[in-house]
């Protein structure tokens, strides 16, 4: 049931893919509604569709049926120009492989954002600096990413999306390339900065200890089928 | 994304493979070279031509003659001729009307005199010519032994070599000696001139003479220089002269020429001296056809080669044509690289543009960035190639200079990079690249974000 502070409306969403002449439902029928600075947890074994519909919320992947709302905007309606400044203006992502350019230091794919989102020069370092700040990765500007740790990158790649200071944070898998000590980091990390900026996370892990204890809510998805959707202690 | 930040990124994308990259844009550079050293070379002989052209005076200049004259200059007969009567005096008041003409540099008669010259005791018959002042700065006193003319009145000659040869068999041992130059020296007397003469004897015989007396004179000159080649042919006249004089001293001679007499009845007794003929040179070949019609206007005949002119360079625009097409073929092999260098770079970089994409790229961001590398490519590909392509140019003029200075002939510049061809053959391969881009960039912006993240 929305109310005034959904942030994000997915009705009856559906994603198919056809692979030969089997037809594929990633996602089938998933309603949800996500309130702003929630941390959304969406959780499911390898094929269950939830990173299929990370894709949709982030705008990365258009819904074969069903209609996606964000900030009351149909991203449905939106043409491919419209659809990416949705990704650089309103969405931040961070992936399980971190995806830092290689060719790029730390502080160059951070500012890579900004370039797109046409920032000014000058302001561009000052932004770039306090994102690395957030992250505690002040001290790495210069290195590339080879030069980092899992654990470092993938803080790195939280930098990089928290630049254009986005409403809404999505992470797949982000703890999935990363030991334990790393992934409880990043996940600290990020529950931070929910707090501190009162941003909204989603989230899709495998790891359900890691999500009862960070999420606010646990969304379960099974066979493209949301099967579990109740909100933490 | 601004054009800076596009620009940053596609040098950057292009130095991280550097191998790659500098080969592609090497192919490029050997595209652009070749095409520039075959058009440097069509620009080259064309200059050269046009050089040679304009040093034989026949492409800048414009024959005139008085319209009671038929057929002089070899120009087409008229078909409705003029009676000699109310034809304008071709005199001095219309060379001074012409040299007041603009882009005209000089007016001068043609004077060409059959004449004994004496030196070391010895007499010799040869043709003399005067030269005008024109001819000391378009060079057709290249390769000459000795000087050309001190000044405009200088009273020196140079010798044609050949002629030379029959004074000496050391033709440079007669720079800085004299010889004599004998002549038949007119003077002219009008009606009254006659009437004041008191010697009844002497008015007679001029009146007998129709006013004109010849009198046998003699002028030392110094020679100045030997040359080779005919520096007369073309200069108002078609060669022929053994004996080259200042065209001022030529017409201070008022040498007896066979028309004396014709001259003198066609200037009404007047006493005051018509030309055969009048040379009006002008800056260049562009403004022959306007001084033409400006001496038409004032009642005289004229006759250019200009028509020759154009038929020449149309010979050249074709020629240029075809070097242009050859060394196109390469730089169009050349944009089969670029082609293949950014397929590959799209295969390599699938997930890069993923990620760009995630992070807000849209699809004519990635296509602008793959178009900007292109367009590198094809930037510092033209400016490699313009400085090959000029080596290439120099390396010929080069060669071609050995070739001639073996065969005793001056060297000769046959390649020339003008700034408009460098600048067009940059501006090509930028486009040629551009173009070579266009699939690669569509491509590379057509790809699925999701299934780019995807990629390995």
């Amino acid at each position: 049931m929305p109310t005034d502070q959904t942030l994000i409306q997915a009705e009856k969403v559906s994603r198919q893919y056809r692979l030969g002449e089997t037809l594929i439902h990633a996602v089938n029928e998933v309603t949800l509604d996500i309130r702003a600075g929630e941390f959304v947890a969406l959780l499911g074994s390898s094929g269950s569709g939830k990173s299929t519909l990370l894709n949709l919320l982030a705008g990365l992947d258009r819904p074969t049926a069903g209609a996606i709302h964000v900030k009351g905007r149909d991203l449905a309606a939106l043409d491919s120009i419209e659809l990416a400044r949705y990704r650089r203006d309103t969405v931040g992502m961070v992936f399980q492989s971190f995806n830092l350019l290689p060719r790029m230091t730390l502080e160059e794919n951070v500012e890579l954002p900004l370039r797109l989102a046409e920032v000014e020069r000058g302001e561009r370092e000052a932004r770039v600096a306090e994102s690395l700040e957030r992250v505690r990765l002040g001290g790495r500007r210069k290195h590339r990413p080879t030069e980092l740790s899992g654990g470092e990158q993938q803080r790195g790649a939280l930098a990089r999306a928290l630049v254009n200071r986005p409403a809404i944070l999505f992470a797949d898998e982000p703890t999935g390339n990363l030991d334990s000590v790393n992934g409880e980091q990043i996940l600290m990390l990020l529950k931070e900065i929910q707090g501190s900026l009162g941003m909204t996370i989603i989230m899709v892990t495998h790891e359900r200890p890691l999500a009862e204890r960070f999420a606010n809510r646990i969304v379960v998805l099974s066979d493209g089928r949301l099967v579990g959707n109740g909100a933490q202690s | 994304m601004k054009g800076r930040d596009l620009t940053e990124l596609a040098v950057r994308n292009l130095r991280e493979a550097v191998l790659r990259n500098s080969l592609t844009t090497l192919g490029v550079a050997v595209g652009v070279a070749s095409l520039v050293a075959m058009l440097s070379l069509g620009v080259g002989l064309q200059t050269l031509a046009s050089q040679r052209l304009n040093k034989s005076g026949l492409f800048d200049a414009v024959f005139v003659t008085s319209r009671g004259m038929r057929g002089m200059g070899g120009g087409p007969p008229r078909q409705n001729p003029v009676k000699r009567e109310d034809a304008k005096p071709l005199d001095q008041a219309a060379r001074e009307e012409f040299e007041k003409l603009p882009n005209v540099t000089e007016v001068y008669p043609q004077i060409r005199f059959f004449t004994e010259v004496r030196y070391a005791g010895t007499s010799y018959s040869t043709n003399v010519l005067g030269l005008p002042e024109s001819s000391r700065s378009t060079g057709v006193f290249d390769g000459i032994t000795g000087k050309t003319f001190s000044s405009p009145s200088a009273e020196e000659a140079i010798l044609q070599a050949e002629f030379a040869k029959e004074l000496t068999p050391q033709p440079s041992t007669l720079i800085g000696k004299e010889l004599i130059l004998r002549y038949a020296e007119k003077q002219t007397s009008s009606a009254s001139d006659v009437a004041k003469e008191k010697d009844i004897d002497k008015q007679l015989d001029e009146m007998m003479s129709g006013g004109i007396s010849i009198v046998s004179k003699e002028k030392k000159l110094r020679i100045a220089g030997v040359i080779e080649s005919d520096p007369s042919a073309g200069i108002g006249g078609f060669g022929g002269g053994k004996v080259f004089i200042p065209l001022q001293v030529a017409e201070q001679l008022h040498v007896a020429g066979p028309n004396d007499v014709q001259e003198f009845v066609r200037a009404g007794g007047s006493g005051k001296p018509t030309y055969m003929a009048l040379t009006v040179r002008v800056k260049s070949p562009k403004d022959v056809t306007r001084v033409e019609d400006a001496i038409k206007k004032m009642g005289f005949s004229t006759f250019s080669l200009l028509d020759a002119a154009r038929g020449l360079r149309l010979v050249f625009t074709v020629f240029d044509l075809f070097l242009g097409l050859f060394g196109s073929l390469a730089l169009t092999v050349a944009s089969l690289g670029i082609i293949n260098t950014l397929v590959m770079a799209i295969l390599e970089r699938r997930r890069e543009i993923g990620v760009l994409k995630a992070l807000g790229a849209t699809d004519g961001d990635v296509r602008s960035l793959f178009f900007a590398e292109a367009g590198a490519m094809g930037f510092f590909g033209g400016i490699f190639g313009v400085a090959l392509g000029w080596l290439i140019g120099q390396a010929l003029t080069w060669g071609t200079t050995i070739y001639l200075r073996r065969q005793d002939l001056p060297g000769v510049k046959i390649s020339f990079v003008p700034w408009w061809l460098a600048l067009g053959a940059i501006t090509f391969a930028v486009a040629v690249s551009l173009i070579a881009g266009l699939y690669p960039a569509a491509r590379a912006a057509r790809l699925n974000p999701v299934e780019a993240l995807r990629y390995e």
